[in-house]
């Protein structure tokens, strides 16, 4: 008997192994970077380039700081509900414009609405690789100390938003 | 001009007479087939890229970023990758490198951020245990597996002795192929 129930039992077991593997998200690497501090970065705006942006001046406050690009297509995707949340008014989100050229950026923003407190460049992506971002669009919630609390990659969808973010955004605000 | 470029050409001038040889009347096909084999080797010309600045650096930076995975090709080392992103790690890696930074304090830099997945041997972590001792485990496995089979089928195959009948048989045949072996 247990000579024709071995191979059945095999094959569940590697059944169940793929079932979970192939279930992964292999592009979900899990960040370091949560319960650390934000990196520290000083960037030129995007609309005003003499003005120098801090990311210290944010200390106090909880924000979200959204990585973005106009090459990027799924930021466009996320981007509705990027301007969605900005009319809410919950949380401040700051752009950080990834790789991207200045005329592009600010094409895009005009043509699809700009969502954002304040917009950064990026264009060598430095502060990018400070931040560990690697696919666009990322986004990061940190809190008023300064730390990182979640990030998400890839766009944000209302769920992730609804379920995620929006109740840590308040529990930290609170 | 370089000898590879001049070889590749005079291979493709010779391509070209033994076709025209070959079809005296199809003036289109071959003015198409020149442009071709004379674009092919100009489109080669290009290939190597300038030796950056610095060999030492670079071969340090390559020899490091062949232990490190691009994030967004996955399946691709650093070294090997064409994306943007390698691109940028690579700049970064030869900055720090430039900047007297030992390579564990580059691979810490960029396991700080993008965390072990990163790194193609990642370290042995709770986490990382199957990864490392699975196969071990598997071969123990198979290694018991394997000892009590044998017995097992050591036992099954107990030697039976041969009757009489069959000695004889067998000395017959014996003696037949040696008798056959002689003539």
């Amino acid at each position: 008997m247990i000579r024709y129930l071995l191979p059945l039992i095999a094959f569940i077991i590697l059944a169940a192994f793929l079932l979970v593997g192939l279930n992964l998200n292999p592009r979900k690497v899990p960040s370091p970077l949560i319960g650390k501090p934000a990196p520290v970065f000083n960037l030129q705006q995007l609309h005003e380039p003499e003005n120098i942006f801090k990311s210290k001046n944010n200390l106090g406050k909880v924000w979200l700081l959204n990585v973005w690009a106009s090459w990027c297509v799924s930021c466009r995707d996320e981007h509705p509900l990027l301007v969605q949340l900005a009319k809410a008014n919950v949380v401040p989100i700051y752009g950080l414009n990834y790789k991207d050229k200045r005329n592009l950026a600010i094409q895009w923003l005009e043509q699809l609405g700009d969502p954002y407190t304040k917009s950064i460049m990026d264009p060598e992506g430095r502060v990018g690789i400070e931040y560990g971002v690697y696919g666009v669009p990322e986004t990061y919630v940190i809190d008023k100390s300064g730390v990182i609390q979640y990030k998400q990659i890839g766009p944000v969808t209302v769920d992730v938003l609804e379920k995620t973010i929006l109740p840590l955004v308040k529990e930290l605000q609170g | 001009m370089n000898l590879k470029l001049f070889l590749n050409l005079i291979i493709n001038y010779g391509i070209l007479t033994a076709t025209c040889l070959r079809n005296l009347f199809c003036k289109k096909q071959f003015i198409l087939l020149f442009f071709i084999l004379i674009a092919s080797p100009l489109s080669f010309a290009k290939e190597a890229l300038p030796v950056a600045e610095n060999p030492e650096i670079e071969k340090r930076m390559i020899i490091l970023s062949e232990e490190l995975r691009c994030l967004v090709c996955q399946n691709e080392s650093l070294a090997g990758s064409r994306s943007d992103f390698a691109k940028d790690i690579r700049r970064e890696i030869r900055e720090q490198l430039l900047a007297n930074k030992s390579d564990k304090e580059i691979t810490d830099f960029l396991v700080a951020r993008y965390g072990d997945f990163v790194l193609y041997r990642p370290p042995v972590r709770t986490n990382t245990m199957i990864l490392w001792f699975g196969p071990f485990a598997f071969l123990l496995i198979g290694g018991i597996l394997l000892f009590f089979f044998l017995k097992k089928r050591r036992k099954s195959l107990q030697e039976v002795p041969l009757t009489n009948e069959q000695l004889k048989q067998a000395e017959n045949l014996l003696k037949e192929s040696s008798d056959g072996d002689n003539k």
